[in-house]
């Protein structure tokens, strides 16, 4: 079979592509036609420069969850004879069953440089938001009291925060993530602490709410204990009593040290919000009603600080991606045969030379991926302001 | 600032002196093929054996070294084993009597290597310098100065595109178009020879991806406050005057818009460490970053100290710097 040229390629890359394109049509299509109902996510199709970010970010979404249908080849198999071979070169022998082309080349272990960078979305997608969400459930629940309160629990959180930041980033992961670190166990003592974040939040959120109406708020803490330690034992301690929910070691491992990075970040934004936004006369007029102090600050301050911390979300995921793909560019924590962008880049940038397609096309995707996030992120802004 | 700097080396101590990285060390050390009493007993006489508190402090120059007598009555210590003459070595030896130690890797003293490595990182660190800081500015200035126009669109998503570039994408995509088979071959893939000579070839391309990623965000910043500066009284009352519109933003506005950006760019220190480790890792340039990753992946305990001491030590110092010039350059904020 001949080789296959740039245009056949470019089509058959866009039919592979299917499933995406049809999620990102009706997507597109069902959020235009309701975006006055939307609110802030429907004022997003106003800008221009918002939608193209988040045409961008759910490109990557969809591909991430069809990754199954899109994929040519399994990411891990290699086939004799494919080794750096160029894109759109037929798979040698084609054996029965096999998608007929590597469409984007093979990389210097002969596996299909297309079907790794599609699963790559997914191992970076998997991580990235989760990270950011618990960095942010970190953040804002040491932040805020902080803000609030002020006094010595304030001193004392800033001073830790403005240590961790003052790491350079990359030596806090060399520190972190080496194979000796983890048997002394410090990274699991650290997930144990920070996975505590979002339960101790979600019980606060709802005790603060509903303890008027015992009921209610008993209902509510109760589902939250049982699903948070649950999920709690399942992923820090790997001890989940029903066996359903684990993490691999080493991807916990990642996890940790990217919300480790980013969390203080998020607790200086939040806690500037809060110095700014207590002064108001409303959180004025809940005190004087007698509101708890944890009511307000869940309540009366968080709603109002979304805009930012919306922004800053967005920005934030993307910056996480950022982080994993250093981690992964330095051979950090995930494992060698992993198809996640950053270490695929790492394999690849040996060769650029022989063979620069298994380095250059991750690359390409976590740019875009990031420039999505970061347009999104703007849009999001430009449109926030405007109200 | 001074307590900082002393908790943050002793996180760095502590987390590089675990148990488990002395057993390396000693394996590496002596023999590999060690009995796990074996182990202990190295450990036990290099002076590894003792709390981490008092280590810190030896390390540090503010607590004596540890001496002892061997078996056969030769007089060992932290101090002794490196003085040329065995019978007068100093009680104290640390970072304070700048006795950095010894690295293990390249075994060469680590305040030789540290010397040396900066001033090869501090060459590529100005070029960055003098083509980021320049480059920014400008494009912050145009796009700020006539807001909502094509020319403020389209610098000002080229700001946002080099962000969300980080360095080891940028770097590979460069290498590929510009300094390989695949594309035009006008730059050399590798800087390795950029250390004994310097030429345009072998060195624009690291310095341009390590600038780059910090661009679009100085420039940003340029655009944010010379847009505020653009809609101020004066500016508005010196057009009703008639001045022309160069002489508007280079004679009023400018002077204004800069403030905000200066400290912009002193933070950006510890994100140019960040991309100086990666950079200097992609093209091969054998810099500080490279003898942190080397130091980091070989174990080199002490060699990772100093490394770690002088990254705290600069992004302390730029904060530092920051703050005052904020002070200074921007009289209506005055620090209590």
């Amino acid at each position: 079979m001949e080789p296959l040229g740039w245009i056949e390629i470019l089509g058959r890359l866009a039919t592979q592509f299917l499933p995406v394109w049809i999620a990102l049509v009706v997507t597109f299509v069902l959020s235009i036609r309701y975006k006055r109902k939307l609110g802030l996510y429907g004022k997003l199709f106003d800008s221009n420069v918002g939608m193209i970010g988040f045409a961008l970010v759910m490109f990557w979404v969809f591909t991430a969850f069809f990754a199954d249908m899109i994929a040519t080849h399994d990411p891990l198999s290699q086939i004799s004879g494919m080794k750096n071979k160029l894109p759109g070169t037929p798979v040698s022998g084609s054996p029965e069953g096999v998608y007929a082309y590597y469409l984007l080349g093979g990389d210097n272990l002969a596996r299909d440089v297309f079907s790794r960078m599609v699963m790559g979305a997914r191992e970076v997608l998997k991580i990235a938001p989760a990270a950011t969400v618990f960095a942010f459930m970190a953040g804002i629940t040491l932040g805020l009291p902080a803000g609030y309160f002020g006094g010595k629990f304030d001193l004392v959180l800033s001073f830790i925060a403005n240590l961790v930041l003052a790491f350079p980033v990359i030596l806090l992961f060399y520190l972190l993530v080496t194979p000796e670190i983890v048997e002394t166990g410090i990274p699991i003592y650290l997930a144990a602490v920070l996975f505590l974040f979002p339960i101790i939040f979600l019980v606060i959120l709802w005790n603060s709410r509903y303890f008027t109406q015992p009921p209610k708020r008993n209902l509510f803490v109760a589902v939250t204990l049982v699903v948070g330690l649950w999920l709690y034992a399942g992923l820090a301690f790997n001890a989940d009593p029903l066996g359903i929910v684990a993490m691999q070691p080493n991807i916990l491992i990642v996890f940790v040290s990217v919300v480790f990075v980013n969390s203080p970040t998020v607790f200086r934004i939040v806690r500037g919000l809060v110095l700014d936004i207590k002064t108001r006369d409303y959180v004025a007029a809940g005190q004087t009603r007698g509101e708890g102090p944890w009511y307000i600050m869940l309540w009366e301050i968080l709603p109002n600080a979304r805009g930012p911390l919306i922004v800053d979300f967005c920005l934030r995921i993307g910056y996480t991606t950022i982080l994993l793909g250093t981690l992964g560019f330095f051979g950090l924590g995930v494992s060698p045969e992993s198809p996640d962008w950053g270490s695929t880049i790492d394999q690849g940038r040996q060769l650029l030379s022989i063979a620069p397609h298994p380095a250059l096309v991750p690359a390409l995707a976590l740019m875009s991926l990031v420039l999505g996030l970061n347009l999104l992120a703007d849009g999001l802004r430009e449109e926030s302001l405007r109200d | 600032m001074l307590l900082t700097a002393l908790c943050l080396t002793f996180v760095v101590f502590y987390l590089t002196n675990l148990p488990p990285n002395l057993e390396k060390l000693a394996k590496t050390e002596a023999s590999a093929r060690m009995t796990d009493d074996e182990v202990e007993r190295w450990i036990e006489r290099n002076g590894y054996g003792r709390p981490v508190l008092l280590r810190y402090g030896e390390w540090l120059g503010a607590l004596p070294g540890w001496t002892n007598t061997e078996d056969d009555g030769r007089l060992r210590g932290r101090c002794v084993d490196r003085a040329a003459d065995k019978a007068d070595a100093p009680r104290f030896c640390g970072l304070l009597q700048g006795d950095w130690g010894f690295s293990t890797v390249f075994k060469q003293p680590v305040s030789d290597i540290i010397a040396t490595r900066l001033g090869l990182t501090g060459i590529l660190m100005f070029w960055v310098m003098a083509l980021m800081v320049p480059l920014a500015l400008l494009i912050g200035v145009l796009a700020g100065m006539r807001e909502g126009t094509r020319l403020d669109r389209s610098l000002s998503t080229f700001s946002i595109a080099t962000t969300a570039t980080p360095e080891y994408v940028s770097g590979v995509i460069f290498i590929v178009f510009l300094a390989s088979n695949a594309g035009v071959q006008i730059f050399k893939g590798t800087a390795t020879s950029a250390m004994d000579g310097i030429t345009f070839q072998n060195f624009f391309l690291p310095v341009l991806t390590i600038a780059l990623y910090g661009t679009g965000y100085i420039a940003r910043m340029t655009r944010a406050s010379m847009t505020e500066v653009m809609t101020a009284q004066y500016i508005r009352t010196a057009r009703l005057k008639g001045v022309s519109f160069a002489s508007i933003v280079l004679k009023h506005a400018l002077r204004n818009a800069l403030i905000a950006p200066f400290t912009v760019i002193m933070l950006q220190f510890p994100w140019l460490l960040n991309g100086v480790v990666i950079v200097e890792t992609l093209f091969n340039y054998k810099g500080f970053g490279w003898t942190l990753v080397q130091a980091a992946g070989n174990n080199d305990i002490e060699l990772l100290l100093a490394s770690s001491v002088v990254a705290v030590f600069v992004v302390l110092v730029t904060q530092l710097i920051s703050d005052i010039g904020y002070v200074f350059l921007n009289p209506r904020i005055r620090v209590a």
